[in-house]
């Protein structure tokens, strides 16, 4: 079986982000970027299934720039055996990744792809569910426990708002990833070095016959508003008046 | 108490200014190549951040302790040591043959600078595991490499360096440990070594101790001293571990810093004699200790900047959240922090113009040593070899002991809470002060300076070493551009005033007077160096800074650093000068009665 893993090229999650002065997006230049967070889960989910005897290949996949390719190669260094990338300098939209996605699931026929719930940057937590729709391949989002039922199905604990929920998928499946999934390992060394000879190959979108225009536009981005400081009331009838009639909140 | 790998200031030491790519274009270093050196960095920056760091402040407070002969490490050391070898990080710049990555020495020494800035205790262990690794690499037979080497390559086993005895300190000519032939091609050791680094512990399987002692007929002196390897358990034929060997730690020292580092007294053959091998021939073990003396050196110069690297992470992050007084700097009533204090930034402007320096000094001494082990051109070799042993004691003299002043700096921003222990600023300046100590005092690499460097050769290296500066002196006047002509305004009578002690030196037939002043002298060629360092940093910037996706405020940093240290530090060399010329006759005037 085949496995295949989405890592994407993200600004580093110790970064405060900063809007450019535009207001057209986030400032990506001479920033640090790293693999996203919940993709970093991915990789590790999918190296200990291997590692486990379930799956023979791990195949680590990116859309984004040429620079994408060093996320890759982190993935590469922490154990997968291959890599793609579709490159594009634009910013694509989950839908455009779910269809871009297909075209290598449709290539490589994996037993399980394995996503991050979200990437950091846009938060968008939408490209598993609609990869899975576009696929018919079943769907276990938010995962934080994944086991084999069979040879053929998976048990995925799943962190809901009421508590855990337990849900048995067949294979071929989408998982995506949440935060208490597993704790990624480090790079060993010997790994790193052995990651440059490790394949990757890179295509263009235009290769892939999918139609990535984008049926959204971005007006602006703002900072968040900054918080303002606090201030001591002097007794619970205070304190109740403002909550009520200037936060709003009873 | 974080720390966070300067990742980007190290890659771009190595990449734009000590020439990462020549070393890479060399035969059996293609590995080196700047992707893939970044990638080592990130990785190495993020396990030294996430396991490494956390630890320092823990080891610095339990410290280690003995019991019955056993060391034990403080609280999550050991869990640490098991995931350092896992992951590989000992094995870096070994040879392929014995399991090594065959890394260049510059790229080892980029990414031990942060071992020791997480913590400079743990450092020590695979730090001396390196040595002996070297040492029976260069020296030892096809046996005893087949033996030892690949679990040392790999961490599992560590390595010590049993030098010093109370009565032979930086004098080894008085080492009185004896070896007796055991019959079988074997020797049994007695007596007592102290100052052990790592002696005993709990972190690996085995302990490997490379010793010197002496044969029964062997003649006085240092051509008496022959080196021995005396593993803590001894290796069965088929690389099993065997009987506990007759050799114990005895007593830990209690010390002023690395607490956590146990410092050990060794004694040998309480027992009737531990058994141990030796290495090469009978009679040279003091030179194949001085084989690696320079590796060794060069990596405590490396902690000398690296420690002073995390004093002023901490500093700075202090100084931008501490407030007290109306600043001159601060911009409106929310930016009254110290660091808009202009004292504030005095001092951390040096502590990081400083490091900047000392790991580019560090870095061209290990990328010479890279050459010089590889270049197919012998003459190309030989002028390297030249160079890097000439940096190698102002890499080690020059950097520990800037090392303790920016460390005390670190202190200082901090106020009165510096002098608490619980801020933890305090840790890095005790730690700091063991660097100018161990691995030969300030005054033993300021003698291999002045004497094997400078006179012996008659001045060569070092007049190829100015000569090279002159080249980047020219190259500062001709950029035309303001701070760099700045630069340019002090480095040329630095320079000046070095040839001046430089000719002072040579001329001295009796060699009391230079000596007198020779730590002056390896101060005054340290500062000198580590403006030329700084220059070119400022040169490589500045070059950059037209690339399309130059990263322009952080190339102007570069810059703008280069320059306060021309500024505030080159002039020293002139004073330095100076002092080395005209004090050394006063120095040693004085009747003993007197003082």
């Amino acid at each position: 079986m085949k496995i295949i893993v989405g890592v994407k090229r993200v600004l580093d999650y110790n970064v405060k982000a900063r809007v450019k002065s535009d207001k057209s997006g986030i400032e990506l230049q001479n920033v640090k970027m790293s693999m996203n967070p919940f993709d970093e889960i991915a990789v590790e989910e999918a190296l200990r299934i291997k590692e486990a005897g379930h799956a023979e290949e791990v195949i680590a996949v990116s859309i984004g720039p040429a620079q994408s390719q060093e996320t890759i190669r982190t993935a590469l260094a922490m154990g997968a055996d291959r890599g793609i990338l579709i490159e594009t300098d634009e910013q694509l939209q989950p839908l455009a990744i779910a269809k871009l996605f297909k075209h290598v699931i449709d290539k490589e026929s994996p037993g399980l792809v394995i996503l991050g719930k979200q990437a950091i940057d846009g938060d968008n937590n939408q490209t598993g569910q609609m990869l899975s729709a576009l696929t018919g391949m079943n769907q276990a989002t938010f995962a934080s426990k994944v086991e084999f039922d069979g040879d053929a199905a998976l048990k995925v604990t799943r962190e809901v708002d009421a508590g855990l929920e337990s849900i048995r998928v067949a294979m071929p499946a989408i998982v995506t990833t949440d935060l208490r999934l597993n704790e990624p390992r480090y790079a060993k060394l010997p790994n790193i070095m052995k990651a440059k000879k490790k394949p990757l190959d890179v295509l263009a979108v235009a290769d892939t016959g999918v139609d990535t225009t984008s049926k959204l536009s971005v007006v602006e981005v703002n900072e968040p508003p900054k918080r303002e400081a606090g201030i001591v009331v002097k007794d619970v009838a205070e304190l109740v008046e403002k909550l009520r009639n200037e936060a709003k909140v009873i | 108490m974080s720390y966070t790998a300067p990742v980007q200031e190290i890659l771009f030491t190595l990449t734009d200014v000590v020439g990462l790519a020549d070393i890479a274009a060399l035969d059996g270093f293609s590995d080196a190549s700047p992707d893939l050196v970044e990638a080592i960095l990130d990785e190495s920056a993020k396990f030294t951040a996430d396991v490494l760091a956390p630890l320092n402040w823990i080891g610095d407070q339990q410290g280690s302790s003995l019991a019955d002969g056993v060391v034990t490490t403080p609280d999550g050391w050991k869990e640490a040591y098991a995931q350092f070898v896992e992951n590989g990080w000992g094995s870096l710049s070994f040879n392929p043959e014995f399991g090594g990555q065959g890394l260049p020495m510059s790229v080892a020494a980029a990414v031990q600078e942060m071992w020791h800035s997480a913590n400079m205790s743990f450092g020590l262990c695979p730090l001396l595991t390196q040595g002996a690794v070297d040492a029976i690499e260069h020296h030892g037979s096809d046996e005893q490499k087949a033996t030892y080497l690949p679990r040392m390559v790999e961490g599992s086993w560590s390595g010590t360096m049993n030098l010093t005895e109370p009565q032979a300190g930086s004098d080894l000519a008085a080492v009185r440990t004896r070896a007796e032939p055991d019959g079988q091609g074997g020797y049994l050791i007695t007596g007592q070594k102290i100052y052990i680094t790592y002696g005993e512990h709990d972190l690996t399987e085995n302990i490997v101790h490379l010793v010197l002692a002496r044969l029964p007929d062997a003649e006085p002196g240092v051509k008496g001293i022959s080196l021995f390897i005396v593993p803590k358990y001894r290796v069965n034929d088929d690389g099993s571990l065997g009987d506990r060997n007759d050799v114990t730690c005895v007593s830990l020292e209690h010390k002023l810093g690395i607490h956590a580092s146990p410092t050990c007294v060794m004694s040998y053959g309480d027992n009737g004699g531990a058994w141990g091998e030796l290495v090469g021939e009978a009679g040279r073990g003091l030179v194949y200790m001085f084989t690696m003396m320079n590796q060794a050196r060069h990596a405590v110069g490396v902690e000398g900047y690296g420690i002073a690297e995390r004093a002023y992470q901490k500093a700075r992050d202090y100084a931008k959240d501490r407030t007290q007084g109306k600043t001159l700097l601060g911009k409106s009533e929310d930016d009254q922090n110290i660091i808009n204090h202009p004292d504030v930034r005095r001092m951390l402007m040096s502590m990081r113009s400083s490091v900047e320096a000392m790991r580019a000094l560090a870095l061209e001494c290990a990328a010479a040593f890279d050459i010089a082990s590889r270049h197919t051109d012998p003459d190309v070799a030989a002028r390297h070899q030249r160079r890097g042993e000439l940096l190698t004691p102002l890499v080690k003299g020059w950097s520990t002991e800037l090392g303790v002043e920016l460390c005390s700096l670190g202190v200082q921003i901090h106020g009165g809470m510096g002098f608490i222990e619980e801020t933890g600023a305090a840790q890095f300046l005790r730690d700091s002060r063991i660097a100018p100590i161990y691995e030969g005092t300030t005054a033993i690499q300021a003698n291999d300076l002045v004497g094997r460097k400078t006179a012996r050769d008659g001045g060569q290296g070092m007049r190829e070493l100015l000569t090279d500066m002159r080249e980047t002196q020219a190259a500062l006047e001709a950029a035309d551009h303001v701070e760099l002509t700045a630069i340019a305004r002090r480095f040329g009578p630095a320079l000046d005033a070095s040839e001046g002690a430089v000719d002072w030196l040579l001329g001295q037939n009796d060699p009391t007077l230079p000596a007198a002043t020779s730590v002056e002298f390896l101060m005054m060629v340290g500062r000198l160096a580590g403006g030329w360092m700084s220059a070119r940093i400022a040169l490589a910037a500045w070059k950059r800074q037209e690339d399309a996706d130059a990263d322009r405020a952080w190339l102007q940093a570069r810059i703008t650093l280069a320059r306060y240290f021309a500024q505030r530090t080159l002039p020293l060399v002139e004073a330095s000068h100076t002092i080395v010329v005209d004090s050394a006759e006063s120095t040693i005037a004085l009747d003993i009665a007197q003082l």
